[in-house]
């Protein structure tokens, strides 16, 4: 994990290494969590089915991404005659980069953030908003049907649901009056009745629930379809289009892609986490005599409550993805576009309106 | 400082060397691909200029969505580029004039700037009003642009969504004859309504 804001410096040189550092810490944690995530998907995936799921690799299975790992990395990488073997190779780094680079805006405790920038927000919206290139350029690349049919239905959706997301992520700003991560999650902070998902500020804000718990709720449907997660699989819809864009796929570039794609599920859980559920705030306040404690303690509890959250909405997203059928591309259109864009626009008029009328001491 | 140097000239080389492979590159979708790395580029400039708010809404905006729609329909026409460049040089003097005007006008403009400073850079409203040391840049431009020139902004708005209406107007038709999903039949069906119990005897089939 980054190491805390006060040790920074201000030699180029030192600060370099220190930034380099941080991200090498993240992005090995990130890697090791999402390997266990993809197993603890399958096991949930296979709970419900009542299956045992993965468990001969390790005890109880834990070590099966592992395997898999070294099973992608020995095949042989085959890229198909007549692709565009620039873009057909730099279509999963694209993918596997953005995925990872979301994560240095994200504060995961009090004080640990690689990058605390004043647009943290509006950056892993950039950067979101991106992510479609990889599918894209991955599709057009193969030179084949298929792919390029799911690419296409992948770019539209995903820039369909983004619209969305927009507007839930501007009922968030409103509250917070904020484009910091940093800041709306400390906004956040003195216990759960100050979530943003419960209007952000205690009993005074209270009626607001009514707006922000369907944006809650909107956020995380919009986000199963950014991630491209079932029911809005329709990208790699494997009945009708085999595998959608990453048919051609194979060795290391696919495991790039499946590697990007439950980065960034964990990033839209650790993401509604910390706009919603009060990132690393403890959802009570903390006694007072933690208060003499060191900032690293405070810190690791803090990643601990971050971590807690972000593996239920994670839990969540399994869930859904074991019980709920995959929806038709026109009712995943009408979903997007008729039902969540008004409804999140209608919600930002009200949460609008509410901080003009009834501002909170905090302003 | 040492830093700051290397990040620019590294993203200014990087935004020059796309654009210039933007127009000499064969295939058209490697020329968009580049387009969006110079956007990309172009926003990290930014970065360094300390509008960290622009340069985010330059990758929302262009490359999140502007750009996404120029590949989709580079992809889908199959244009021919051979064809295209047979008129090259017969566009090469109006092509070089227009290019040479802006070039022009990009010289005198930063020499401007760089000699006498910003143009009345003191009257400006970002100056007066709501700029200052602890102000981000999102706040500044918000402060400017809902107060002062908040007529003009919605009037940019208006702008935009009439036509975006004309868009939709003008490719919008309903053909009679086709059938459509009609999600309100769909969701109001119930199990009597969308089933019936039948016992067939031998020999008879149903209806």
């Amino acid at each position: 994990m980054p190491v805390h804001a006060a040790i920074s410096s201000d030699n180029p040189v030192i600060w370099t290494l220190l930034t380099v550092g941080q991200i090498l810490l993240v992005t090995v944690v990130l890697l090791l969590t999402v390997a266990f995530l993809i197993y603890a998907d399958r096991k949930i995936f296979a709970g419900v089915q009542m299956r045992k799921g993965p468990n001969v690799v390790g005890p109880f299975g834990l070590l099966q991404s592992f395997a898999d790992l070294g099973k992608f990395l020995i095949k042989e990488l085959v890229v198909p005659a007549g692709a565009d073997k620039f873009v057909f190779l730099l279509a999963p780094l694209i993918s596997v980069t953005l995925a990872l680079g979301s994560w240095a805006a994200i504060p995961l405790a009090p004080g640990w953030v690689i990058s605390n920038i004043n647009v943290g927000i509006l950056y892993l919206f950039a950067v979101s908003s991106m992510g479609v290139y990889g599918i894209i350029m991955g599709g057009w690349a193969s030179n084949s049907k298929y792919p390029f049919l799911g690419a296409l239905r992948s770019a539209a959706q995903m820039v369909s649901y983004e619209v969305s997301i927009g507007f839930v992520i501007i009922t968030v700003i409103l509250l917070s009056g904020t484009l910091n991560l940093t800041r709306i999650t400390e906004m956040q902070g003195g216990g759960f009745w100050n979530w943003n998902i419960l209007g952000g500020a205690g009993l005074h804000n209270l009626p607001l629930a009514l707006v922000m718990i369907p944006m809650c709720v909107i956020f995380f449907i919009s986000g199963l379809a950014e991630t491209n997660r079932p029911p809005f699989d329709l990208p790699e819809a494997e009945s009708e289009l085999v595998a959608g864009y990453a048919i051609e796929y194979g060795s290391t570039p696919y495991m790039l892609f499946y590697l990007a794609e439950t980065s960034n599920i964990i990033l839209m859980s650790g993401l509604l986490a910390v706009l919603f559920l009060g990132g690393w705030q403890s959802p009570f306040p903390m006694p007072a005599f933690t208060a003499t404690w060191p900032g690293t303690v405070l810190s690791l509890i803090g990643l601990f409550w971050l971590a807690v959250k972000t593996f239920f909405v994670f839990f969540m997203n399994a869930m859904v993805r074991s019980v709920v059928p995959r929806y038709r591309y026109d009712q995943l259109m009408r979903l997007g576009w008729k039902v969540f864009l008004p409804t999140s626009l209608v919600a930002v008029a009200v949460v609008a309106g509410w901080r003009v009328y009834f501002p909170t001491v905090a302003g | 400082m040492a830093l700051q140097a290397i990040a620019f000239y590294l993203m200014a080389a990087a935004t020059i060397a796309s654009a210039i492979a933007v127009v000499s590159s064969r295939n058209p979708v490697h020329s968009v691909l580049f387009l969006i790395a110079s956007f990309f580029s172009a926003a990290g400039l930014f970065v360094l200029l300390g509008a960290e708010f622009l340069a985010m809404l330059l990758v929302v905006v262009y490359v999140g969505a502007v750009a996404v729609l120029f590949l989709f329909v580079v992809m889908m026409l199959d244009v021919d580029f051979a064809e295209l460049r047979q008129g090259f040089a017969r566009y090469m003097p109006l092509g070089g004039l227009i290019a040479g005007g802006l070039a022009i006008e990009m010289v005198v403009v930063s020499t401007t700037v760089a000699t006498h400073g910003a143009a009345r850079l003191s009257e400006a409203p970002m100056a007066s009003g709501s700029s200052g040391p602890g102000v981000t840049n999102a706040e500044a431009i918000g402060g400017v642009l809902y107060t002062d020139y908040v007529y003009l902004f919605q009037a940019a708005g208006m702008v935009l969504l009439v036509a975006m209406i004309g868009a939709i107007v003008l490719t919008l038709r309903h053909k009679p004859g086709v059938k459509r999903q009609v999600i309100m039949d769909q969701v109001l069906r119930t199990p009597e309504s969308g089933m019936r119990m039948v016992s067939p005897k031998p020999g008879e089939g149903i209806d």
